[in-house]
């Protein structure tokens, strides 16, 4: 058996059973994590020892004839962003290269609690800032399905090792896409939840009103068990939403008939991959033949999203880094003689070239003078983009687009180009703004690479993106394609 | 337009101290950056409220009452220089 293929809910009904045993299945991921990784490269660390200590606990507690939840004595992979008491945590940056923290995350206590095993922490590009992991202060990450070709990013670590066997899910997070399009690069489901759904307590800030926390899955299933454990209201996290979490597993029914589908026609641009726009509107046909109401709708400031988007992430993040200076925790510069050249010095070898060109934009777009004419000129557009997807939803359920232009660039292709780089990220970057949920699922292949295929709900209605990527992946086998490695 | 002295300025703000190479290359890439943002010019936003935090959420209060915090030794834990349970920093005055 190749348990490392399993999906959670698979590897459930195993466990349960009694047919393999916690230690079998981290024992099976941690031998596919020997095989592969050294084309892979999606890790920063590996906890083997602690992953085999929890998948024992989770076995005698099946052993002793207790009921375990859905998660419990599976493999998982955390992004290297969410804090692990006593595992070190780095953002993929220099500056916190030795940075062990002395709590855990919101998600990771509410993994622990569910008996969820985590085998290791995931590549990124540097704070979560970049769209191939390109931009890691360590090393790039490969796409499985073809090594020459990005992951995506900023969550490329958590994609690639979900779609290498690496792990049965994983978690990344979302600040303009950071989830979804390395799930479109990668070939699997990954969910952006509603803004303030997922407790933010223990995830390193980049843009704090952007940031959200979400899964990547084989399948829609896994996704909705992941967000029953992960989603919900945290006292620790002042935005997180006081809100009911129902079920989301319910919404799956396989039945579709008459829901509304809105198609933004903004979204379809020149200049797009032709296989993309063909593998999406193949899935747009067969939504309609499940009885889904399709209509073409108008988002009209869609083009204003990445100058929105490239100024407030910036200037947030601006502020979030201004708290690595040396002092508490991180690298410094050791020869400085006062307190300034030390700032200066420690951020300028500690933060990479993107993470600069962010804080540089950042602090020049909040500086004096120039705070009315753009951060608050992009606080005010972004209204208008909230309300353009307040105006749709009045109408469809859902809404539906390509969720990224192309499919897995190569390596350097955008590397030098920071505006091309931006622009891949451009049909999902609207969805933080608006902060409501996006999930990407396969939806065909394009040139032998993944092709994401993005669902936008109404803030909260998760539930209903489920049902309609359920059975979408139900009436299809794209999500039982796995990379050759 | 922003010029090399400009990218001096906030550089010094945001205390990044950068190389006669990179200032040209900021300098080039904010203002590519920038003349996108300048699109945003083009709309009429008067009566718009801006929106700084998606969720209708004011002031989340507690109760006032005193909690266990992050212990001394854990806090200086990852600290680069310590000295008698403070962070240690180069000279200030």
């Amino acid at each position: 058996m190749t348990l490392h293929k399993l999906t959670a809910h698979e590897a459930h009904e195993l466990l349960i059973k009694k047919e393999v045993s916690s230690v079998e299945l981290i024992q099976a991921v941690l031998d596919r994590i020997d095989a592969v990784e050294g084309r892979v490269k999606a890790f920063v660390s590996i906890t083997r020892d602690e992953a085999l200590a929890k998948a024992k606990e989770v076995d005698a507690r099946i052993k002793a004839g207790e009921a375990i939840g859905p998660l419990a004595g599976v493999p998982m992979v955390l992004k290297d962003n969410m804090c692990t008491k006593g595992i070190k945590t780095t953002c993929s940056s220099k500056i916190l290269h030795n940075f062990v923290p002395p709590y855990n995350a919101t998600v990771v206590e509410k993994l622990a609690a569910a008996g969820a095993v985590v085998v290791g922490k995931a590549n990124l590009d540097e704070f979560a800032m970049g769209s191939s992991t390109e931009n890691s202060g360590f090393f790039a990450t490969r796409n499985p399905w073809n090594t020459e070709a990005v992951p995506g990013g900023s969550s490329g670590g958590s994609a690639a090792s979900v779609a290498a066997g690496e792990a049965i899910y994983s978690l990344g997070s979302d600040t303009g896409g950071s989830i979804r399009q390395p799930a479109s690069f990668c070939g699997v489901v990954g969910l952006k939840p509603t803004y303030g759904y997922v407790s933010r307590y223990g995830l390193i800030a980049f843009a704090s009103s952007l940031d959200q926390i979400g899964p990547f899955t084989k399948d829609v299933r896994d996704s909705a068990q992941v967000m029953n454990v992960i989603a919900g209201h945290d006292p620790k996290d002042s935005t997180s939403a006081p809100v009911e979490v129902p079920d989301f597993t319910k919404f799956l029914t396989g039945d579709i008939k008459g829901l509304k589908i809105g198609i933004p026609k903004e979204y379809f641009v020149d200049g797009m991959e032709p296989g993309v726009e063909a593998a999406v509107k193949g899935a747009i046909a067969k939504l309609q033949e499940l009885g889904a109401v399709v209509e073409e709708c108008s988002l009209p400031h869609t083009e204003y999203a990445l100058p929105v988007y490239y100024l407030i992430a910036p200037a947030e993040a601006s502020s979030n880094l201004a708290r690595y200076d040396g002092v508490r925790y991180g690298y410094r510069h050791e020869e400085a003689e006062d307190i300034i050249s030390m700032y200066k010095k420690t951020r300028s070898e500690g933060f990479g070239a993107e993470v600069k060109r962010r804080i540089m934009l950042g602090t020049y777009a909040l500086s004096s003078g120039y705070y009315d004419a753009y951060y608050l000129k992009a606080l005010k557009v972004r209204t208008l983009i909230k309300d353009d997807f307040d105006k749709a939803f009045e109408k469809f359920d859902v809404l539906l687009s390509p969720t990224a232009p192309s499919t897995a660039f190569r390596f350097g292709e955008k590397a030098d180009n920071p505006i091309q780089m931006y622009l891949s990220d451009i049909f999902t970057m609207s969805v933080n703004l608006a902060g409501i949920p996006g999930i990407s699922i396969p939806c065909g292949f394009s040139n032998g690479m993944p092709v994401g295929l993005q669902l936008m709900g109404k803030a909260f209605d998760e539930g209903t993106l489920f049902r309609v990527a359920h059975a979408f992946e139900q009436s299809s086998d794209y999500h039982q394609a796995r990379a050759n490695l | 337009m922003i010029t090399k002295k400009d990218v001096e300025h906030v550089a010094l703000l945001a205390r990044l101290e950068l190389s006669e190479a990179e200032k040209e290359k900021f300098t080039e890439q904010l203002n590519a950056i920038l003349e996108y943002a300048d699109a945003l010019k083009k709309l009429d936003t008067t009566n718009v409220q801006p929106t700084a935090h998606p969720l209708p959420i004011n002031n989340v209060f507690r109760e006032d009452v005193a909690r266990p915090g992050i212990a001394n030794e854990d806090a200086l834990a990852n600290a680069p220089e310590q000295e008698d349970g403070f962070f240690k920093v180069p000279k200030i005055v």
